[in-house]
């Protein structure tokens, strides 16, 4: 497994990374008091840290050659996925199904409401993935200023209720809609552009409209934002502030489970294969009969729609907006969410956005090391596994001989 | 009249840096084609580097040349460093990956290195030791030029010649341009393609810490954040001028710095950022090859 | 049964490149069911005329005019590449462009998009209508696959297939679109004798259910026993015309490459 030759290389990797993070990670300077703190711990931490990364990355590739070369050799057959098995297996699947349904629905009756915002919260960011799922996962557009129609959909509840008075309920279909409105705008000149330049042009957008936030203060009041927003109500019933939150999480789980529903019967439909064929082969896609850019639009836009309703309900939820909340760092971590989760894959994208919410909130301690995390886990997941922890796994079909008619068979990933 | 004339240099100074950095971001994209998200970061490293060095050196005492060169070698030695390992960890591995994948990871890279430095060293403002001495024979020229200006755009000069030098008369400059135009081909010659690489992110990375240093020397004060708005920033100087272009590189930085000064001078300086992030959507909307780049067709 | 006007007329077709002249004025017809072979040197400009034709090069000069059997001519110059696929023309390409991580099933059922109209309502609703036209989706597709003897493989993902299923499965999402015309670019590259035998065998029988094809191809023997009419370039011009026998013995296309071939 190891040899030594390893261990010598691992020694001087941990010596080039000492070298390299000396003067950050050592040298404190306080340049008002003309002090310099030597952390010396640091350095032992760096030079062990990454002389023990080193070996298990090298364990961890050295297992994944051996075992392609077994496959390409025939000695062991192609594994199915074990995200693939439990799908479909429903001895497995229904169960587990059932237990999550009992946790989320009695959930609130058994935690504190601070707990049940967290959940809220984590439920808000597994909608933003299952929305940036359809644009990147499914579509394959990098859409980096995501967090645009995130902003559209909450300072439209913030300034129609300002303005106008209208109401949770009002509002939620029409930030939806404006911000596919938005979509369509902003995707119909670039979507024709190539993958990374339409990246970095998405980017721009984002940070554009935070910045018009920020500073058209007649507009959008400025960085102080716009407060006292209403939460969302029931049929006007008067509520304290812990029963408003556990209506709005069970609102939350309605609307996580009609998200999937959409979304899963979108990927599932004549327009998801357009939408997957277009990621897979854009040439091939257009040559094919599908237009190409309608396509793209569609996806920009419905990706779009779900970012704008999570926007209104963030700004119901906050009851308080400003341009801070918008920043591409936002666009930065729902992204890792269907990097993490799986490019195209619904079951993964849930996972991630709970895994990458949730864990920093119960492990408090390193909460701090939160977006070093995520900028770890966007490197880490596309050199070692781009297709995330579940992968997209596509439907099948079975055809009876004798009467050819095709049935599918329930398998989504 | 002088107010306009103080613009013209501002915006001269800021194009200079912006070239600095934007250099590194045109030689990567030439050579493998990726955007190289995290190149913002390693001018912030650098500058980072050099406020560290220049602060320990000037606690022990030592003369303002000393510090002067050893800040500017430390911040070029230590930020190459980085470009090169960030190249090994996030950019090899995939260089036969779809496009995005470079991408995502280079994206992943800057927030880590961003939170690498905010976390080892401080979220405050530092203030940054003005390395730069004030000139006497500059007196007269005070508010329209001053002799970090002065020094800004020397050090440019001559880092674009010396660059230009190499890219055109030396053997790895050579071994640099075939990469860039046809990777298999260099290989397939006997040139060290995965060197040739590390030497352009290497050269790209002391680049921008050179950048990096001048403008912290100039402007006072460092931030774990500098890196963000100035690579993107440099980013749209690359492509206007027509990314993967040197000259190109270096002609979009000097005219986004003047239009930058100019319409900061003259309009408002609120919408500073608005005016780059505008500008580069519409390059990419309208002329994505830029100024001095050609448009490339795909081989069906 | 061929009617007097051609199904695809090509006039005059030019294309250039900034300074390079790939295509120079050059003259093609396909009447209706007829196999047209298009065969020259490498870089006659072959693959380029077909990306004029399908709409990813707009032509410098000359017309590509389209008559389906009793319709109106349409020009083609410029059209968009799918809306060129919607008017009946269907390609394949000479580096294989399948869709890798779909079946081989939904690779087909993509070619079948352009003729049918479920959109996004359909999809999240999944109406009557719409269920019924995924069915005939599938149907459809299941039922193309099985002509060309691909439907023991129906869920396999395209990338794990071996080559020559490969190319078949790129003439069967041509033909979901239900083109009038297909074109099949270098079909039999890296076939083996009994693969090209099969494949003569499929086009002539994608001919007789009453397509017209315009072939690219280098495998002379192919050529030779499958077509009707052959069109021979080089350097972007048309140098010749005619049937198999006459263009084997034109002695400025023997001069052109013929000799070097494997017929």
């Amino acid at each position: 497994m190891l040899r030594l030759k390893d261990l010598r290389t691992a020694l001087l990797v941990a010596l080039w990374f000492v070298f390299l993070t000396f003067p950050i990670m050592v040298i404190r300077v306080n340049p008002f008091e003309r002090t310099i703190t030597w952390r010396w711990q640091n350095m032992v931490l760096v030079g062990v840290g990454s002389f023990l990364m080193y070996l298990v990355s090298r364990i961890v590739l050295q297992r994944k050659a051996a075992r392609q070369k077994q496959l390409r050799l025939g000695l062991i057959r192609e594994k199915i996925p074990w995200s693939q098995r439990l799908l479909e297996e429903p001895r497995i699947y229904l169960p587990v199904l059932a237990g999550v349904a009992v946790f989320a629905l009695g959930f609130p009756l058994l935690f504190s409401t601070y707990q049940v915002n967290i959940m809220i919260t984590a439920l808000m960011y597994v909608m933003l993935g299952l929305g940036l799922n359809i644009v990147v996962g499914v579509a394959g557009l990098l859409d980096l200023g995501y967090v645009a129609f995130y902003a559209v959909g909450a300072y439209a509840y913030a300034l129609l209720h300002l303005h106008f008075g209208l109401g949770f309920w009002t509002v939620l279909p029409i930030g939806a809609l404006l911000a596919a409105a938005f979509g369509i705008l902003l995707g119909f000149p670039v979507l024709r552009l190539r993958g990374d330049y339409l990246a970095i042009v998405t980017l721009g957008f984002g940070e554009i409209i935070r910045l018009i936030l920020e500073n058209w203060n007649e507009f959008s009041h400025g960085p102080s934002g716009i407060a006292n927003i209403p939460r969302p109500g029931l049929f006007g019933i008067e509520m304290d502030l812990n029963s408003a939150i556990i209506y709005l999480y069970y609102l939350m789980i309605a609307l996580v489970l009609f998200t999937v529903f959409v979304v899963n019967r979108l990927q599932n439909s004549r327009i998801g294969r357009a939408w997957f064929a277009l990621r897979e082969d854009e040439i091939a896609c257009q040559a094919m009969g599908i237009d190409k850019t309608r396509t793209k639009l569609t996806a920009f836009a419905l990706g779009a729609t779900w970012a704008g309703m999570v926007g209104v309900i963030f700004a119901a939820k906050t009851t308080f907006v400003n341009p801070a909340s918008f920043t591409f760092l936002e666009s930065a971590i729902i992204l890792c969410i269907v990097v993490l989760g799986g490019m195209g894959s619904i079951v993964g994208v849930i996972l991630g956005a709970l895994v990458l919410i949730l864990l920093p909130e119960y492990l408090r301690a390193f909460s701090d090391y939160r977006m070093l995390v995520f900028g770890a886990v966007l490197v880490i997941m596309m050199v070692f596994r781009p297709q995330g922890i579940v992968s997209n796994v596509r439907r099948t079909y079975t055809f009876r001989k004798e009467n050819r008619t095709p049935e599918a068979s329930n398998t989504q990933g | 009249m002088d107010y306009f004339i103080e613009l013209f240099f501002g915006g001269l100074t800021r194009g200079s840096i912006y070239a600095l950095i934007a250099l590194g971001y045109t030689m990567v994209y030439g050579i493998i084609g990726l955007i190289n998200f995290a190149h913002g970061e390693i001018y912030m490293i650098g500058a980072f580097t050099a406020f560290i060095v220049a602060s320990v050196l000037s606690i022990y005492g030592l003369p303002l040349a000393a510090i002067v060169v050893l800040t500017l070698l430390a911040a070029a030695v230590w930020a190459s460093c980085y470009g090169y390992t960030v190249e090994k960890l996030a950019y090899k591995p995939l260089r036969n990956a779809p496009r995005l994948s470079p991408l995502i990871s280079a994206i992943g890279m800057s927030i880590f290195l961003q939170n690498y430095v905010l976390l080892a060293q401080t979220s405050d403002f530092l203030p940054f030791p003005a390395l730069i001495p004030e000139f006497a024979f500059l007196d007269r020229f005070a508010g329209i030029i001053g002799s970090s200006d002065l020094v800004i755009l020397l050090v440019t000069a001559v880092t674009m010649i010396c660059l230009t030098w190499l890219i055109k008369f030396t053997r790895i400059g050579k071994a640099m341009r075939a990469t860039a135009q046809d990777r298999k081909m260099a290989m397939l010659v006997g040139i060290n393609v995965d060197q040739i690489i590390s030497v352009t992110f290497i050269i790209g990375s002391a680049l921008a810490a050179i950048g990096g240093v001048l403008i912290a020397s100039h402007v006072g004060q460092i931030n774990f954040f500098i890196g963000f708005i100035a690579g993107i920033k440099a980013f749209t100087a690359a492509v206007l001028g027509g990314i993967g272009s040197i000259p190109g590189a270096v002609l979009g930085s000097f005219i986004l710095g003047l239009t930058e000064s100019y319409a900061t001078g003259y309009v408002s300086s609120d919408y500073e950022d608005v005016f780059a992030f505008s500008l580069l959507v519409l390059i990419l909307i309208f002329r994505p090859a830029g100024l001095l780049g050609k448009s490339t067709i795909e081989k069906v | 049964m061929q009617s007097e006007q051609p199904i695809l007329e090509v006039r005059q077709l030019t294309m250039d490149f900034g300074g390079i002249r790939a295509l120079d004025h050059l003259d093609l017809q396909v009447r209706e069911g007829e196999i047209v072979a298009l065969i020259g040197p490498n870089g006659a400009g072959k693959t380029t005329f077909f990306n004029c034709l399908t709409g990813m090069y707009r032509p410098t000069g000359g017309d590509l005019l389209l008559t389906p059997p009793g319709k109106e001519t349409r020009r083609l110059n410029g059209m968009k590449p799918n809306k060129v696929t919607r008017q009946g023309l269907a390609r394949t390409f000479q580096n294989i462009r399948l869709f890798p991580n779909m079946t081989v099933l939904e690779n087909v059922m993509i070619g079948r998009h352009c003729r049918t109209r479920a959109k996004v309502l359909g999809a999240i609703f999944r109406d009557r209508r719409t269920r019924r036209e995924e069915e005939e989706i599938v149907a459809f597709s299941y039922a193309i696959l099985e002509k060309i003897g691909l439907a023991g493989v129906v869920n396999e993902y395209a990338k794990n297939l071996p080559y020559g299923q490969q190319r078949r499965l790129e003439i069967a999402r041509a033909l979901a679109t239900e083109p009038i015309m297909l074109l099949l670019d270098e079909p039999a590259a890296g076939m083996n004798p009994q693969e090209t035998r099969e494949l003569d065998e499929l086009i002539t029988r994608i001919r007789d259910e009453g397509l017209s094809i315009l072939l690219i191809e280098h495998d002379m023997k192919l050529v030779m026993s499958l077509s009707d009419h052959i069109f021979v370039m080089d350097y972007g011009k048309k140098i010749a015309e005619g049937s198999p026998e006459e263009v084997r013995a034109n002695p400025a296309v023997i001069k052109a490459y013929l000799g070097e071939s494997d017929a």
